[in-house]
């Protein structure tokens, strides 16, 4: 075990842009290699990356081990798979760090497997024990417990949820080392044919998210909503009944089956506050409920509260914030 | 001909169940246990492929010997054959150990083409299940397939990354986990029903895979990943202030509030 030391962010990148998480992990990471006195290092895979692998040192890599070649340009689950496994058996890291984001969730696993090692899924938080090893904290059932968990094999692996962790200021100033690294290729037996964006909303990216629930009597009033959400360009959210009843469609859906999110600002209108919705927004900066119901859980979490009918008090929210603005 | 595999689990009904939120636990009393939803979309998925191909559909579940009533349901959704691995050695197994024991089951099960899973369970909600069988059977994945758009020799899928959309070319075998995207899960009839009741889940234990597998790998044992604690989260550090008048006024109240907090500078 002794053998291991350090910490590894694998970097992931789609069209050749490094995402966000990256660098929130590389930011913690810091922190954590700091408290071990180890080094921080990452591993970037993609084509014509050298540019994107200073990105990292400049947010705080000390080394960054760079796999680059066209083969990679795209998530090529078995050769990213190949490449990392060998570059951890080599480095020996005793941290490896992965973004819960749908590839680092896919490849993440196989790794774990191919090391033999633990793999603790979706963290939103990490610390070090008293001996210096990784604690991990997961949300369980829902949300509604924090999972403190430890892995007893090296490295120890996590994928850790986007948007929790904080990326440090970038410093182009910042110095470190880029070690290319032979790419080596098997069979990828899986074949990207072809690749479209999507033009769903993406609610998880929202800093303003105005979400409806029960308290709403008709599809077409979501409009109500969207009057409000227009005002900082946010995004409509639901939570479950309404989704299932077919009045607005599952990408809008905030909660355990639907989407987590975790935007600036959280306005629930007519939402009781189930767990189960929860899990999904308790994340927000700020959250704001209004609910006729002044013992809805909802008012439990939230910053700010209204008592009161969300046909009544939407409407004149949105006229007085932009009574206020436009002045 | 195609030899489908799928490992579900039995899980509480997540969106019923009740939480004591003073010891962090979930009260099982409070709701029923049912398969975990996304594994019906990944049998779903493996009956509709076995209509068009022919073939098997098993179903394999590790759990306690309860579960016997999640393998059931799937005979009546259209699986040919069920098997439950009941063991306590299998017990306390976190993901690697789990699909460690559902990767040697398969292996015990013979020949097969395809594994479809769920993308994840709504209880433990980890999704690495499914690729972890893929690496411990050492063939290729794809996770999040929201539609399959060939079934032949090869298999072409759609899988879906935050927003973008693949279109992905495999041969088999191959293992894919889908999500709820992918069909409707259809309700078993009450002969399909009748039937199920009827038929024989075959039980496995820790010897009967022992051809196939390291038994010190199972369970507990077989778990490096360990809950140290359990913490239920305060909601500590909300302001709780909660405006109650005439919508005029509340709402005026609220607005202000939100200016002198620098919520809405923040946002505009």
């Amino acid at each position: 075990m002794s053998d291991y030391k350090g910490l590894m962010v694998f970097a992931e990148q789609r069209d050749g842009r490094i995402h966000p998480v990256s660098y929130e992990l590389l930011g913690k990471g810091k922190e954590i290699a700091k408290r071990l006195n180890a080094e921080l290092s990452s591993v970037l895979l993609g084509s014509q990356m050298e540019e994107e692998a200073k990105e990292l040192i400049y947010y705080g890599a000390d080394r960054v081990f760079l796999y680059d070649g066209p083969p990679l340009k795209e998530f090529n689950l078995l050769n990213y798979k190949h490449n990392i496994v060998k570059l951890i058996e080599e480095v020996k890291p005793e941290i490896v760090l992965f973004g819960a984001t749908h590839l680092g969730r896919s490849l993440g696993p196989r790794i774990a497997v191919a090391l033999n090692t633990g793999l603790t899924a979706d963290c939103i938080g990490l610390d070090v024990d008293e001996d210096g090893n990784l604690v991990q904290i997961r949300p369980a059932f829902s949300g509604n417990i924090l999972a403190y968990i430890k892995t007893s094999t090296r490295p120890q692996m996590s994928t850790i949820r986007y948007k929790v962790m904080q990326k440090h200021e970038r410093d182009p100033g910042r110095r470190g080392e880029i070690i290319v690294k032979d790419v080596q290729l098997v069979d990828p037996l899986l074949t990207i044919m072809n690749k479209e964006r999507s033009s769903e909303t993406n609610i998880a990216e929202a800093d303003v998210i105005v979400s409806g629930g029960r308290g709403l009597k008709r599809p077409e009033d979501f409009e109500i909503l969207q009057g409000l959400a227009d005002l900082f360009s946010g995004v409509v959210g639901s939570s479950r009944p309404l989704v299932d009843d077919g009045w607005i469609g599952k990408e809008h859906q905030v909660g355990f089956s639907g989407n987590t999110v975790k935007p600036k600002v959280y306005i629930a209108c007519g939402i009781s506050g189930s767990p189960q919705h929860l899990a999904g927004m308790r994340g927000a900066d700020t959250i704001v409920a209004i609910n006729v119901d002044p013992s809805a859980p909802i008012f439990k979490v939230a910053d700010y509260g209204i008592v009161g009918d969300l046909y009544e008090i939407v409407p004149q929210l949105t006229s007085q914030i932009k009574g206020r603005y436009s002045k | 001909m195609i030899n489908i595999v799928v490992p579900i689990k039995q899980v509480p009904d997540m969106e019923r169940v009740k939480f004591d939120t003073e010891k962090g636990t979930v009260d099982r009393s409070s709701a029923s246990a049912e398969i975990n939803p996304f594994d019906l979309n990944a049998l779903e998925a493996a009956v509709q492929i076995k209509e068009k191909l022919g073939g098997t559909v098993t179903t394999i579940s590790m759990g306690p010997p309860q579960a016997e009533s999640s393998v059931r349901d799937t005979l009546s959704r259209g699986a040919d054959r069920g098997v439950l691995l009941v063991d306590r050695a299998f017990a306390g197994a976190d993901t690697l150990a789990t699909s460690y024991t559902l990767a040697s089951a398969i292996r015990k099960l013979g020949e097969f083409d395809l594994v479809i899973c769920g993308e994840k369970t709504v209880d433990g909600d980890t999704g690495q299940v499914g690729p972890e069988i893929a690496e411990w059977l050492g063939i290729p994945h794809v996770a999040y397939v929201s539609e399959i758009k060939e079934m032949a020799e090869k298999f072409t899928v759609v899988c879906d990354m935050e927003g973008d959309r693949y279109l992905i070319q495999s041969s088999l075998p191959l293992l894919i986990t889908v999500t709820k995207d992918i069909n409707v899960p259809r309700l078993p009839t009450f002969a399909d029903k009748m039937k199920a009741r009827k038929a024989e889940i075959e039980t496995w234990a820790a010897d009967d895979l022992s051809a196939v597998a390291d038994s010190t790998r199972f369970g507990l044992k077989g778990s490096p990943t360990r809950l140290h604690k359990v913490i239920v989260p305060s909601e500590e550090g909300r302001k709780g202030e909660v405006f109650r008048g005439s919508p005029e006024e509340t709402t005026a109240r609220m607005v202000s509030a939100l200016q002198e907090g620098g919520v809405l500078d923040n946002i505009r």
